[in-house]
């Protein structure tokens, strides 16, 4: 089976890589461009491990082929901090202990992120329903959800 | 050891960022899956879609040569085992062990591994897979306990006797054992009782849950060396299983401990990694094997299905007089059900003088039932709670009152052999009686539900190294893997008794042959028992400086105390003149005071402390549908002393969590034919965060006088109170009680509709 030159930006640089037409944009990521912060927990876009955003939409990257990719963008958790700083949701995470095995992590930063780019104000509703589609196993959501909520009060106040 | 007792804290207790939180954020920690090793292939495992079989012939030639396939393993690449456990096995049999790894001569369930490949492409091994000719005589199989212990019962092994019986049988069964245990005489007792309530329960099994596939990647070297990266609960337990199992020297195999994706009791035995080992050997390269979910589901450990009986009597007052409990667990296709435990921990929360538990076991045609958080438990616990609260209902007593009235305290004698010592049973009781929720009116379809839990705990084998650098800074080793924060706690535990700033410590979880042996993460032990060698082991550290100290100052020992990470002269001793001096200071000397400043430690950690936890919720009921919706939730628990509080709370919500889903919608779904009909998170469904209320936590303090800060293991007990908290709520909103999980919308409509 011959592989797929693709040609894509991934966080924000030009990259090429060869690709057979069974790998997922997940395996491209992790396997052909050593990006491993995007998790598999299930390959069936269930868990949301794999949350990437392509052309600035939220997915599931191992829903997405990565001979889909050619001419588009995708930002993954890698690219989360700006500079040596971190996100303020990577910033709160921490502070708020909203993580603890830390696998579900990076899809839940990459989810919120693009939450409070379309809702700078979530309720606590909103914010539960949005991330209803990344699962965590460890913390009840509890935490992660004050994170997300406070990190919109904390970004609001900022501007 | 002592000698903190009042000691005001400056570390422990606090809420500091975990040391590895920032990899975690930004995507740079690295599970068993991202390790990517140069020529590394892809292994992938056949496994049954037949829940009972006989493995007539496996025919591997075709896929043997198929371009990019580098080696095809089956059950004869395995050595075999001794059928047995031997001494010194940790009541493993091995032969049981390897046979589940790779099925020998039969398959026992949908899943169960057949063959092996590794490949130089993911689709090249699916392909090599499919090339492989298994033919099979399928058998009649069972997937019910109850079923599974009927004489006639299709039988998985010749070889189990059941034990406990007298007299031993002389036909083998699925029965594997029948345990125990009592206090008094319960069915004596039950005469003195005014009401006595008899139920019958039903349980499904659950998977663990964790987010993150089993994962690892296998190197061998010329010289008979092998390397392992693997995500588990213990690496240490990785290590010796896989050197067992494949026969090989245990300081020939090397297991690096990559971060753990969760495990929750279902990462405590190996599955995948005697196979990635043996298929690296035959390809003569690494090897990495990487669970899909559906292979998760089918062919893991997850917690067993259940049938149990219970019966409970009261006087009027709601004194409990006696109670009896039988709980028939499901093994998978082999031992291993936590039935044990779950006699033991069924009854904890009541001082009980007149107790029955009996316990049995039974293997089935299902993936091997093993450890679940507070493994055994929770199920005891549903049917001994939903009980109470139907004695409370029907003697017309507060529920709390009647837990109050009964409930285990320091001093009573649990069924298992120990009296209790300090625990907060009470303590956590009366929190939640004093809690503002008592106090929200309930609405039309809505119940509050109230329930308790118990869990033992576990300490055991530790080990760990605090090293001093020559600037002062710590790095402290341990061999336990970080499963939900216990790096910070240890970094907090060394912070604290070496006097110096959290942030000057660095906790690192060393690998099997750099760091003395420890025992899996499991039975909440690791904070406990773990913390407590880095407790000793910065002791150490601090031992040796004050000996060095005194040696400069020329004064005897006593003269030097440590104090706020500084070697001070004791008030009124012959070093009166000398001025303080700090950690960086003495290593700063230290090569010319002795060498390197190095404390180590290695204990079997007695002296766990049981804990307790006391849960009360809300619920609303649709009549319409018969969904649940939790509206507020409540979890008090003894901590014994919570070194980081965030990551306390963060382990009672998340056992909270995993009980909802246990209470409501989890469950494996078996078709006729023995096959798994929801291997996925679609149809298993897991709580998602729409599904559940913020889960509020109190956590209580009564300090274990088994450790020097007075800490209890916190991880398991906030499983065991909810799904006895969920049935007692729906039980009040609906006047409906149910005996079976989960409870579903559909077996909740039918309660409904049966009391009209």
């Amino acid at each position: 089976m011959s592989k797929f030159h693709i040609t894509a930006t991934v966080n924000g640089e030009a990259v090429e890589y060869l690709c057979d037409p069974k790998q997922t944009l997940l395996d491209v990521l992790r396997d052909e461009l050593n990006l491993t912060g995007s998790k598999e927990g299930c390959s069936t876009g269930d868990c949301g491990a794999c949350s990437v955003t392509l052309d600035g939409r939220l997915v599931c990257s191992c829903l997405v082929l990565g001979v889909e990719m050619q001419g588009r963008s995708v930002e993954t958790i890698e690219n989360m901090t700006e500079g040596k700083t971190l996100h303020p949701l990577q910033q709160k995470f921490l502070e708020a202990a909203a993580l603890q095995c830390g696998f579900c992590t990076p899809g839940f930063l990459v989810a919120a992120k693009a939450l409070l780019e379309n809702n700078p104000n979530p309720t606590e509703s909103e914010a539960r329903y949005w991330l209803a589609g990344n699962l965590c196993r460890c913390t009840g959501y509890d935490k992660i959800i004050r994170a997300v909520l406070e990190t919109a009060a904390d970004m609001r106040g900022a501007k | 050891m002592a000698g903190y007792e009042g000691k005001q804290f400056k570390w422990v207790g606090t809420r500091p960022v975990r040391p590895d939180g920032v990899d975690k954020v930004t995507g740079r920690a690295n599970y068993g899956a991202d390790i990517n090793l140069a020529g590394q292939l892809t292994g992938r495992i056949l496994r049954s879609p037949h829940a009972h079989a006989k493995i007539l012939s496996i025919d591997t030639s075709k896929a043997e040569k198929l371009a990019g396939v580098k080696a095809v393993i089956t059950a004869k690449d395995f050595p075999a085992m001794h059928n047995g456990v031997l001494p010194g096995d940790e009541g493993v049999n091995f032969h049981y062990l390897s046979s589940n790894i790779m099925a020998r001569g039969k398959v026992l369930y949908d899943g169960h591994a057949v063959a092996a490949v590794a490949a130089t492409s993911a689709a090249i091994a699916e392909e090599a897979l499919a090339l492989i000719d298994v033919k099979y005589e399928v058998l009649p199989h069972v997937i019910d306990v109850d079923e599974s212990m009927q004489p006639g019962a299709p039988l998985l092994h010749e070889d189990i006797f059941t034990t406990g019986v007298n007299p031993k049988p002389e036909k083998p069964s699925n029965v594997v054992q029948r345990i125990q245990m009592a206090l008094g005489d319960a069915n004596a007792a039950f005469k003195d009782a005014d009401i006595v309530v008899e139920r019958s329960f039903k349980t499904k099994a659950v998977h663990q849950g964790y987010i993150e596939p089993h994962a690892v990647v296998a190197e061998w070297s010329e010289d008979g060396q092998c390397r392992v990266w693997c995500s588990s609960q213990g690496h240490f337990m990785v290590r010796a299983m896989t050197a067992r199992l494949l026969k090989m020297e245990v300081a020939q195999v090397r297991v690096m401990p990559m971060e753990i994706g969760g495990g929750f009791g279902g990462k405590t035995i190996v599955f995948i990694e005697p196979t990635a080992v043996l298929l690296a050997r035959k390809a003569e390269r690494p090897v990495r094997v990487v669970m899909s979910r559906d292979e998760v589901f089918r062919a893991t450990g997850p917690a067993p299905g259940t049938s149990i009986d219970v019966k409970i009597g009261a006087k009027k007052d709601g004194t409990l007089v006696a109670a009896t409990g039988e709980f028939r667990y499901q093994a998978g296709a082999f031992p291993g059900s936590p039935v044990g435990p779950a006699c033991m921990a069924a009854f904890g929360p009541y001082a009980l003088a007149n107790l029955q538990v009996v316990g049995y076991e039974a293997v089935t045609n299902r993936p091997l039932c093993y450890s679940y958080r507070a493994p055994g438990a929770p199920l005891a616990s549903f049917a001994v709670e939903s009980i109470i609260d139907e004695i409370s209902q029907k003697l017309n007593i507060d529920p709390m009152e009647i837990r109050i009235k009964n409930g285990s305290k320091e001093g009573t004698q649990m069924v298992y052999g120990p009296k209790l010592k300090a625990v907060g049973n009470l303590e956590c009781l009366k929190a939640i009686q004093n809690h503002p929720i008592n106090k929200i009116p309930l609405g039309p379809n809505q119940g509050r539900g109230l329930a308790a839990g118990f869990w033992f705990n576990l300490g055991g084998q530790s080990s760990a190294v605090v090293n001093i650098a020559e600037d002062g800074t710590a790095t402290i080793m341990t061999g336990s893997p970080d499963i939900g924060g216990s790096r910070a706690s240890m970094a907090q535990m060394a912070a604290e008794v070496l006097g110096i700033d959290y942030a000057k410590v660095r906790p690192i979880v060393g690998d099997t042959s750099a760091v003395g042996f420890c025992e899996i993460t499991h039975g909440s032990r690791v904070t406990f028992a773990t913390g407590m060698a880095i407790i000793e082991a910065a002791e150490s550290v601090v031992k040796q400086c004050r000996e060095r100290v005194a040696k400069m100052w020329e004064v005897d020992v006593d003269s030097v105390i440590w104090e706020d990470g500084h070697a001070r002269p004791a008030p009124g001793s012959t070093a009166d003149n000398q001025k303080p001096l700090s950690l960086a200071q003495i290593a700063a000397k230290a090569s010319r005071t002795g060498g390197p400043l190095v404390g180590s430690a290695a204990i079997n950690a007695g002296g766990a402390g049981p804990a307790f936890g006391v849960h009360i919720c809300d619920v609303e009921v649709d009549p319409e549908t018969g969904g649940v919706t939790v509206l507020r939730y409540v979890a008090a628990q003894d901590a014994g002393k919570a070194i980081h509080p965030s990551y306390v709370e963060g382990q009672i919500q998340g056992g909270v969590a995993q009980g909802i889903g246990w209470a409501l919608n989890e469950e494996y779904i078996y078709g006729a034919d023995g096959r798994m009909q929801n291997s996925g998170f679609l149809d298993y469904r897991i709580p998602v965060a729409s599904d559940l209320p913020m889960i509020d936590t109190l956590i209580l303090e009564v300090p274990n006088p088994g450790h020097p800060f007075g800490v209890r293991g916190v991880g398991e007990v906030p499983i065991v109170p909810p799904l006895g908290a969920i049935a007692n709520a729906i039980a009040r909103a609906t006047g409906a009680r149910l005996f079976d999980l989960p409870m579903s919308p559909p077996k909740i409509l039918a309660a409904i509709d049966a009391k009209k």
